[in-house]
């Protein structure tokens, strides 16, 4: 009883917290974000943080993420410090447009928004949203706040995030670059909601990267809507690259119109606790969705990569691949739903989950659920949880490797189909190398920064 | 250079090895055969180190050192191949950077300098021509797609890189044509000299026409029941393996 009501109480701190700093939310905030956040909210207080009888969420557990005394990013901080000069997400060879979220917000100033070409929009959601209303408004919102109680509580408290918009026909030769970074001075909580417009037949590469500097406890509860236009083409690399105490919630909504192609690739490297909420609506013919992801954890991490594939329309393909390697006491999850509608004909939807058991007290959840109300598809899922061959590691040893590198190497060829589908060169060469750095248990951080040593 | 005495194995409580005794002197080859399921995959298997055979009793030496209580890879870097029965395919794993490593650990444990990939490269091309393999292979994960003929060839030409005192070729005949055959037989034979020795393990003569053995055993339930020359071999090809079984039937 206490239990319950010690959730019951966690939510009302919730609610009670966005009762008392409501003026600050809609101050300086939009309309069109202000118009939805009173509605949301009681959305949220009606689900109220997920608890494990929430079907959705059973095999995570959010509730101790939510426990610290956090302050809030309500208001925009800057850092002193030119980022571009201090924070070099180095990858090396890869020219990239770089930007900055500090703390949930924007930041115009270490952002190099300039160097985009015509008509290319990078740039805060707080100003876009306010000097463009109509730009943000041009498509009707995918993340609907009943739906899920994190993107409830997303849409009630989100006042900035980044806004990338590619007009009609524009190929952009470099990857837009997004360094994500949390730095708090305490324990600190931020709400980012993010926008991709990538219009017809225009072309994108995103790489999203999480950071967290300091030791602090951080709970970011980020929202991202993807538009993607017919003949359109986007590449999503989303690289997860925070601290234990970090617990990183992203829930990211993709709409595609007809012959577009979208792929998405989530590296989870290094966090407390991520979940990953993927939900893609193909709603145009002949649309190709690629789905990758992977997962490197020990210690008492959790990742949780939920995804949801509707197919819309006929004639189009999904492709799903998440590979987890967990270590330790560590724990995982992944949940992947496909659903084909009726009408949906000669659709052909492919899912695929393989775990890496590294010791006896890891733990992997795995649920595949397949939803066919069409009768001409094609559709296929496979899970699979085990440990390293035995027989392939006897192998490697034969030829004279020692037992710790024969299991590396057996590891790094695990995920190496994952890695593999980086289309672009100078990352996937970067992740390769993150990838070993981290199986070889090596901190690996993506930048070459003066901070945190020891996360 | 390599002394069995009195080995007895098991697994999962099952004996297989009842008491092998076997020299191998340097420059030796040795025929072991046998009909399936003497033993003859096990005592290779733990020669090279395999975990899950129990060793009950006897000992190996391996020049003069224990060899039993050493990790298979030390026993690869000490000189012992063994090539594989069933090679094992490993998806993801590219041949090249398995094989310049394991030529590496083996310098690196003799004391030598590390090749360069240039080195390396230059290496491979040289012992992948000694047994005719196809260079398109090694850009391919390790044994991923082979043929079983490949895969048998692969195995002679990470012997020929890696260049081991003792070679232990287990069934290595199996499953190929007579050109395969041959080009295996010469990548062994390439390899002879009188510091090196090899154990070869199969179930017919044929191989023998092209490797020569100093010394033929028999293995039959778990003990060496005759040794002889290498008409032993022809004797066997002819007679099968009946007359054995009836001589040892008590």
């Amino acid at each position: 009883m206490s239990v319950t009501l010690e959730k019951v109480d966690l939510s009302l701190k919730y609610t009670a917290y966005y009762k008392q700093v409501k003026e600050e939310l809609f101050e300086g905030s939009s309309d069109i974000l202000n118009a939805q956040r009173s509605k949301a909210f009681q959305s949220f207080v009606m689900q109220g943080i997920p608890t494990r009888k929430n079907e959705n969420y059973k095999y995570t557990n959010l509730h101790p993420s939510f426990s610290p005394e956090f302050s809030f990013a309500h208001s925009k901080t800057e850092k002193e410090a030119d980022l571009q000069e201090i924070f070099r997400c180095d990858v090396p060879q890869l020219n990239t447009t770089l930007a900055f979220v500090y703390n949930g917000w924007f930041s115009r100033k270490s952002s190099a928004i300039d160097q985009l070409p015509k008509g290319v929009i990078l740039d805060s959601l707080e100003s876009i949203s306010k000097q463009q209303p109509e730009l943000l408004s041009r498509y009707a919102s995918l993340a609907d706040p009943e739906e899920d109680p994190m993107v409830a509580m997303n849409t009630a408290f989100a006042k900035d995030g980044f806004f990338v918009y590619v007009p009609k026909g524009v190929v952009l030769e470099n990857a837009i670059q997004i360094i994500n970074l949390m730095e708090g001075s305490s324990d600190m909580f931020t709400t980012q909601r993010n926008y991709i417009y990538v219009e017809e037949g225009a072309k994108l590469q995103l790489l999203l990267c999480d950071h967290s500097e300091n030791q602090n406890n951080y709970l970011s509860n980020s929202v991202t809507e993807v538009f993607v236009g017919s003949n359109a083409e986007l590449e999503f690399y989303m690289l997860q690259n925070q601290h234990n105490k970090a617990t990183n919630i992203h829930s990211v909504f993709v709409e595609q119109q007809r012959d577009s192609r979208v792929t998405t690739h989530t590296a989870s490297l290094h966090g407390g606790l991520i979940r990953n909420n993927l939900k893609f609506i193909l709603d145009g013919e002949n649309c190709e969705a690629n789905m990758y992801g992977m997962s490197f954890l020990d210690k008492k991490q959790h990742v949780d990569n939920f995804t949801q594939v509707i197919h819309a329309k006929p004639h189009c393909v999904s492709n799903q691949l998440y590979k987890n390697v967990l270590d330790e006491q560590s724990t995982g999850a992944f949940a992947g739903r496909i659903h084909v509608v009726r009408d949906a004909q000669k659709t052909n939807a492919f899912q695929r989950n393989n775990n890496l058991l590294l010791t006896d007290e890891a733990t992997m959840q795995t649920k595949p659920q397949l939803i066919i109300d069409a009768d001409d598809v094609k559709c296929s899922h496979g899970a699979t949880v085990g440990q390293i061959d035995e027989e392939a590691l006897f192998y490697l040893r034969a030829r004279g490797l020692d037992e710790g590198k024969a299991r590396l190497i057996m590891m790094n060829a695990f995920a190496h189909e994952v890695i593999q589908e980086i289309k672009l060169e100078p990352l996937r060469e970067r992740i390769d190398e993150l990838v070993d750095k981290r199986l070889k248990g090596e901190l690996a951080r993506c930048h070459d920064c003066s901070y945190g040593k020891d996360c | 250079m390599l002394s069995i005495k009195d080995l007895y194995v098991s697994i999962e409580g099952m004996e297989i090895l009842k008491g092998i005794n076997l020299e191998v002197k340097p420059g030796e080859i040795h025929a072991i055969m046998g009909p399936n399921g003497s033993g003859k995959s096990t005592l290779a298997s733990v020669l090279a180190g395999k975990e899950e055979y129990e060793v009950t009793s006897g000992e190996v030496l391996f020049e003069g050192e224990n060899l039993l209580e050493k990790a298979p890879e030390e026993r690869a870097k000490e000189g012992l191949f063994l090539s594989f029965q069933y090679p094992v395919e490993i998806p993801g794993v590219p041949m090249v950077n398995f094989l310049k490593s394991a030529v590496n650990e083996h310098r690196k444990y003799k004391g030598e300098k590390e090749l360069t990939a240039g080195e390396f490269l230059k290496l491979m091309r040289e012992k992948m021509d000694m047994v005719d393999m196809h260079p398109n292979l090694t850009n391919r994960s390790v044994n991923e797609g082979f043929s079983g003929g490949e895969k048998k060839k692969n195995e002679i030409f990470q012997m020929a890189l890696l260049e081991p005192k003792l070679a232990i070729l287990d069934e290595t005949d199996s499953g190929l044509d007579i050109d395969a055959l041959k080009t295996v037989a010469n990548g062994v034979n390439a390899l002879r000299s009188p510091e090196r020795s090899a154990i070869v393990v199969t179930h017919y003569q044929r191989l023998l026409d092209y490797i020569v053995p100093d010394y033929v055993h028999i293995l039959y339930k778990g003990k060496i029941v005759k040794t002889a020359g290498k008409e032993l071999a022809l004797e066997l090809e002819e007679k099968g393996y009946d007359w054995i079984k009836t001589e040892n039937a008590n």
